[in-house]
Order: C-alpha cells, then structure tokens, then sequence
C-alpha cells in the first residue's frame, strides 16, 4: 500500500439525491487496511445508498472517493471488481443450478485458447479454500449446500478477485453461532492479509467482537466514526436512533394461562427431520425455540402447519385432536404461520399492500355472488395498517416500496386477519432494524397479552432471552430441553443446542 | 454432467432418484422396446437411419431453441426463419433447364453459397430477436411472437412475387438435392449426409455449451440473472450471441428442410417451433432457464421421430400419435420436475 495513505478507501462528502428523498447528505466514510470497519445504521439510514455509490450502481452527486490514495469513480461493478472492491450480498448472488467453481469465476473464466479451463478453474478454486479454511467440494452444485456454505463461497469469491475491500453486507443473517465463528475466522484471514472489510450488520455483540472501526449513519448522514472498543452497545444504539433506547425490548406484559396445545412425539415424514418433538403451550405464552441451522426449528412450524407430512405423533388443541395436513386445514383450526423467509416466501413484492393484507383470508370478503368486498376489505386493511403502525404512503402501494419492518408488520397483520389463537413465527425480526425490531416486540407481547399462543423460532440469542417465556432447545431434530427464560443462560442453551450433535 | 454432483448426494442415490434422472432415455428405450416387441420386423438398418435422417433437420432447429431456453427465453420464431430460409435458398438453386424459375437469368450457383447466405440471415433474424430481448427488454416470448409474425410477412412478400405468384419453389438443382439427400458409402450401411450434418452441429453446440465461456455464461444468465451481472457477466451479448447462433441453425435448418424435400412454400417450417420447444423440454431443458444439456435435447428429438416413424410402422392412427406425443410432454416433464420439487 502507499506509505502516504493511511487510508485503504476514502468515500469523502459523498451526497445522492433521488427525486423528494435526500438519500446521503455529505457522508464520509475513511477505511483503513487490515482493520474490519462496521458500518452501521438503521435501515433507510443510507448503508446501501452508500456502498451502491461505491460500486457505481449510482453514481453520486458530490463527493470523491479514493482507493488506495488514487481518485476512482467506478462506472459498473465489473470496473470495481476489477480494481479489488468487492461486495458479498446479503442475498446471495449465486447461480444455483452450476457448480461451486463455476460461481467463483463466472464473468472471467480461466481459459485455455477457445476454451474454458476446468482444470485451473478447479485447482485455483482449491488453493482458495484452503487459504480461508473452506471444506467445500469445488464440483459441488451450489444448489446442494447449505446456506452458510454458499456464504463461504460468496467470500471465496470475493478474495478470489484480489479483492483489497470487501463489503459484507448482513453477512451473519442465516449463520448459526458456529458458522459465525467461521466466517470470523475468515475474516481474521483476510484481515492479516491487509484486506480492510466493510461490515454491515444490525448485530451488536458480532460488531463488538469483530470490528475495529464504527461508523455510524443515521437519516443519509454520518453520526460518528470511532474504535470499536470505545462504544457498547447502548451508545452505539443511541447513536444510531437519535434517542436513547434504555430498553431492547418491551415490558413483558404476558401472563401465560392454561394449556391450549398439547404436541406429543411429533415426527415428520421425509427424514431427516423432526423426530419424536413433544412439548405444551400455553394461551398467552411466547415460546421461543432456539437452536442451531439445520436443527429443523422450521420443520417443527412447517410440520404444524400442514406443510410438512407427519410420519407420526398427535396434536391436541383444547383437548380435541387436530390433524393440520394441510396449511388450509391448519388455518382452519385457528393456526398461522410467518415464514422466514419474507422475499422468497412471504409477500408479493409487486401486489399492494391491501392484497398483501388480505391474501391469507379472501374467503372472508366473498359475497353471496362470489364477487369480493372490496369495501370491507380495504376497511380492514386501513385498520390493520393503523393498528399495527405500519409506515406506507397508502394501501395502494407496492409493498416492495415498504421497508423491511413495515413489510414483516403487514405479513403479521395478514395472519391476525385470519383470526390465529396459535402463531408460529419463523425469525419474525430477521433483516429488520434495530428501532422497528422494538415495534415487532412489543406487537408480539401484545398478542400474548391478548392471549394468543406464539410458537417463536429465533436465532439472536438476545431476543429469545428478551421475549419469551420459556425456550425449547432443538438439536439435530429433537427436543434437547425446554427452558423457563427467567433462568436460561446463553451458555445454556448453546449446551442443549449441541446435544444430539 | 454427472461429475459435479457431490458425493455425499451421490451415495444417497436410490433407484427411484436413477429412474427420474434417466427418464428421457428410459422413455426412448421405453418406445423402442415396445413397438419392436409388436412388430420385431421394426429392427433394421433402414429404419434406424431413416429415423435419424428425419430426425437431423429437428435436432439442428432443437439446438438452437434450447440455448434461448436456458438463458431463460424461448423462440417462437424458429419455425418462420426455416421457412425464409428454404424459400430463398430453393429459389437461388433451382435447375438451369427448369422452366418455372424464379431468377430466370440467374447463373448455376455452387450449393455453398446460398447456403451461407441463408446462416447469415438467420444469424441476422436471430441478431435482431437479441436485440429486442437484450435491449430493449421486451420479454422473449413477446419478441420471439412479434419475429415469427414479422417474418412470415417477409418470406411471403419474397415468395408471392410475379410472374409465377404463390407457387412452391421446386425444380431444384440436383446438386442442392444431393447435400440434403446424399449418402456416404452405399448399401446396407449408407450414412446419409443428413445425419453427418446433424452430428457435427450437435459436436458444435455441444462444445459451445459445456467448453466455452459463452456456454458458461448462457446457464448463468437462465440460473440467476442478478448473480451474473454482479459477476461482470455482459448479459446483453451472451443473450445477442445466443440468439443470433439459434438464428444461424434455423438458417442452416431451412436449406437442408428445402433441399431434403425438394420444394419450399412460405409455410415451410410452420410451427416447427413448437416441435422443438417440446423436444427440448422432454430432453429436461427447464423452461425456466438455467439447466439444460445437449444429449437430452437429442434425446428429446429423437423420441418424437421414434413416435411418428415407430407408430406409423406398427400402423398407430395418425391422430392417436398426437395423442401419445401430448401425453409424452406433460408426463416427461412431470417426472423431470420431481428433481426439483422438494419433497416435504
């Protein structure tokens, strides 16, 4: 590096205008070599703005940005790429039908004459791996890893185009405790190397562990840039709201009653899966399930819901046996469910928010003729919207326009619609920030309080602990224990976590 | 492209995962099996070679459609550009003692060059279904729908011309006969030029689509649009060069089509597309983009010529042909997609 810089990368008065929005207003953002930065905000604060200017997706109205002392202003992400910037997404950009190799050197095939070099390919590909410590098969389909694993292969991909900054954007988002470690592993890999990473992400205790640098940015401005060690989690919150947020989490207003549903040795049929997963819940209880990825917390819900054929096992809801094998039937006995993944599984991003409302429950708007409600429908929606604090310029719009939050508050507000007395929710805050988590909290104690029964999968460790009343520890398909949060430990539950390893 | 899967998948392999991922040559092994069990007299050199040779023409149009397919298009006007193409190569080689020609003073042409000529246009019909797909963005069966109307106006503007009007160009010139009709060697084992054509472009194609990095880039752009562009994939020339290669194929199609039934009209071609489609479809290319390979579009090409040349032998009704043929689409894939759909 040049010995006149001490900066790796400069983004310095950086400003983007959209029409009506004020998207970055003079941000500056200095990254030095071999150090992870944390960039950190809300979302809307401006991170992605800010790193697209970065890698030319837009192209900013002011502001200059210099590499390694040069001036640079990228044109593509190819031209960045090029000049050892690299991104790894937080939803992963992979082809799923092709091999681990092809993925890692797509857009610039090895080639020997004509022809693409599988050999190299493979070889390069190897030596990569067993720099980061990746035990990947190079051949493999991406399709057939796992999601941490094709992370690792998003950041192979990264180091394999010499990249010198690499932006991890949510990079932990789907890892296991575990898999975290790696990753940080990883990154201590990179960062020896002199690489300087530029670490997005909502969760304090990684950024505390891993990151040297924060930069914090709220409403397209920069708040702060200081060393990690000089902050704790309650500053960088502060910072990162404007206020102080003395609390993460909402009182816990709940008071679970009777026994509403009784599970006994639930066991799925495609193996491996859930096996033998028995457990009680309570009306006006919240609770949590932890465990690590490919624990099958989601089988559990997916094997309640219908979604899942059941090999064995019984379900009992208020004493009287329910079958659920279908989700319709499911919904029928009074159950709903939040999927995890909200892209892929939870709204129609093109539809509005009024038919994002109403989907689950269209049969409620029929009438006589078979022609829906419209009225009613749209009543309904404007109350939920209200109710639930759900920030849209009308139900009319798209709700890929809504932030994260908004949208996850929407699909919650489908579900009520239905009228659930048990909601199983699957990471209900995941790629959610910090200040809407809080309203997500606060909206499922609520609930409880109004005495639904919450089945709750999480993998923040904090959250679990936060909101719940008892934890059920899943490992490897089974009940490793049920906890009563007010006792649980961390440790504790990492322990059961591991049991059936 | 057995070699990429891993091993802990492979292992797991049962014979039911063997069946769905053989299916399309067990469905042709299927077929054979079952029109030579009731007429034994199917089996003999003649009959596989005409097979083959009708086949050859399909599998070339086949190639071409499903690497639009796998970079998550498709091309509905494949059939439209044989049918250009058989018309303008008929009509610059017909006989020079034929009295109905339609360049009368048009001097005797070596067979290569119209032939080149006709790649060419449809390079260049194939280039401009690119260019409306690529960059202007217009989804590729609208485009495709919009070429194939397009070029039939232009085929019968050509074709329907004074002073013989809307006749079928015949009268060919032998020579161009010969290279769609030719064999090499003669008797019992003649191997029909048909079939060599067919070879070498499936050689091609297979090359392109597993050795290069246009190939490469083909499967990225049909897998996962965003993850190629990220990538520094150029998606709007891969998706040019894809369709403009389709083009080329369909070109070369169309004078081998013309040259192998001695006359072309403007319907020459019509809704070839559609065989090619549902032959690539039952060679497992998804439609959705991204898989696809070239021994399954050949497979998927030859099982509907086994159809058409096997039930016609055993003495099928015609039209119960197209019965079975329907029923071979939806159930091939039926089965192809049990791959992909996760059991829960």
């Amino acid at each position: 590096m040049a010995a006149t810089s001490t900066y790796l990368l400069e983004m310095i008065g950086i400003s983007k205008e959209f029409p009506g929005v004020r998207a970055l207003d003079n941000v500056t953002l200095r990254v030095r070599p071999g150090t992870v930065h944390a960039l950190m905000g809300e979302n809307g604060a401006g991170k992605s703005t800010l790193m697209k200017c970065l890698f030319g997706i837009y192209q900013p109205d002011a502001g200059e940005i210099y590499l390694e002392g040069r001036k640079v202003r990228f044109a593509s992400a190819r031209q960045a790429l090029d000049n050892g910037v690299s991104m790894v997404h937080q939803e992963l950009n992979l082809v799923r039908q092709r091999s681990v190799m092809e993925n890692i050197w797509l857009g610039r095939f090895p080639r020997k004459g004509p022809f693409v070099d599988h050999r190299r390919m493979y070889e390069e590909t190897r030596r990569i791996f067993q720099d980061l410590e990746i035990d990947i098969d190079p051949r493999a389909l991406v399709g057939h890893l796992s999601v941490s694993q094709q992370q690792m292969v998003e950041i192979a991909r990264a180091v394999s185009w010499g990249a010198r900054v690499i932006v991890m954007d949510e990079p932990t988002s789907s890892l296991t405790e575990r898999e975290v470690e790696h990753l940080f592993r990883i990154i201590r890999v990179l960062r020896e190397k002199g690489c300087a990473i530029i670490y997005i992400s909502h969760k304090m205790n990684e950024i505390l562990t891993i990151a040297d640098e924060i930069t914090i940015m709220r409403d397209g401005r920069w708040i702060a840039t200081r060393p990690a060690d000089e902050l704790t989690p309650d500053e960088i919150i502060r910072l990162m709201v404007g206020r102080d947020l003395t609390h993460r989490f909402p009182p816990k207003e709940n008071q679970p009653g009777e026994v509403i549903l009784r599970v006994e040795n639930l066991t799925a049929a495609q193996q491996p899966s859930i096996q033998d997963v028995s457990f009680e819940l309570r009306r006006g209880e919240i609770l949590g399930v932890a465990g690590l990825v490919g624990s099958k917390r989601t089988d559990l819900l997916e094997t309640l819901f219908g979604l899942r054929r059941r090999a064995s096992g019984r379900i009992w809801l208020h004493g009287r046996e329910v079958e659920n094998r279908s989700p319709a039937e499911a919904m029928a006995n009074g159950f709903a469910l939040v999927t995890e993944d909200r892209r892929a599984t939870g709204i129609f991003p093109m539809l509005s928010v009024e038919f994002n409302t109403l989907v689950a429950n269209l049969r409620r708007y029929a009438r006589p003729l078979g022609l829906l409600d419209e009225k009613k429908g749209a009543e309904e929606t404007e109350e939920m919207l209200q109710s639930l604090r759900v920030k849209a310029a009308s139900r009319r719009v798209p709700i890929a326009t809504l932030s994260g939050g908004n949208q996850q508050k929407v699909i919650l507000g489908r579900w009520l619609l239905t009228q659930p007395e048990i909601l199983l929710l699957d990471e209900p805050t995941r790629g959610i920030d910090v200040g809407a988590k809080y309203e997500i909290y606060q909206l499922i104690i609520d609930l409880a309080r109004q005495g639904k029964a919450i089945l709750m999968v999480s993998s923040e460790m904090p959250e679990l602990l936060g909101v719940t009343d008892r934890i059920l520890v899943m490992s490897n398909g089974r009940v490793a224990g049920i906890l009563d949060t007010r006792e649980a430990t961390q440790e504790e539950i990492l322990r059961l976590a591991a049991m059936y390893l | 492209m057995g070699l990429q899967v891993p091993a802990q998948v492979r292992r797991g392999r049962k014979l039911s995962s063997f069946l769905a991922d053989n299916a399309i040559y067990l469905v042709l092994l299927g077929l054979l099996a079952g029109i030579i069990a009731i007429s034994p007299d199917f089996v003999s050199v003649i009959n596989f070679r005409n097979i083959l040779a009708q086949a050859s023409t399909r599998v070339i149009i086949a190639l071409g459609v499903a690497g639009v397919l796998i970079t998550g298009g498709t091309d509905l006007s494949a059939g439209r550009m044989v049918g250009l193409s058989a018309v303008v190569s008929a009509s610059l080689l017909q006989a020079q003692d034929y009295a109905y020609r339609m360049y009368p003073n048009l001097p005797k042409l070596p067979v290569v060059l119209p032939v080149l000529l006709c790649v060419a246009i449809g390079a260049l019909f194939g280039l401009l279904n690119g260019v409306a797909v690529a960059v202007f963005r217009v989804p590729p069966f609208i485009a495709t729908l919009g070429a194939m109307v397009m070029i039939y106006g232009v085929t019968s503007i050509y074709f329907d011309r004074p002073p013989y009007g809307a006749q079928p160009i015949g009268g060919l010139d032998p020579d161009f006969m010969e290279y769609a009709q030719g064999y090499f060697f003669s008797g019992p084992f003649a191997l029909p030029y048909l079939v060599v054509y067919a070879a070498v472009v499936t050689l091609l194609v297979w090359v392109l689509w597993n050795k290069t990095v246009l190939g490469k880039n083909m499967y990225a752009i049909g897998g996962n649009p965003e993850a190629a562009v990220v990538s520094g994939v150029n998606v709007t020339k891969t998706l040019l060069a894809v369709y403009a290669i389709a083009g080329a194929l369909y070109g070369f199609a169309g004078t081998l089509e013309a040259a192998r039934v001695g006359s072309a009209t403007n319907n020459t071609g019509f809704m070839y597309e559609l065989d090619a489609i549902a032959a690539a479809v039952v060679g497992g290319v998804s439609t959705s983009g991204g898989v696809g390979t070239v021994p399954g579009v050949v497979t998927g090409v030859l099982i509907f010529q086994v159809i058409n040349y096997g039930l016609n032998f055993i003495g099928v009704n015609a039209y119960i042909q197209y019965i079975v043929k329907g029923l071979i689409i939806i159930a091939a894939v039926a089965i192809d997609m049990r791959k992909y759909v996760r059991r829960k």
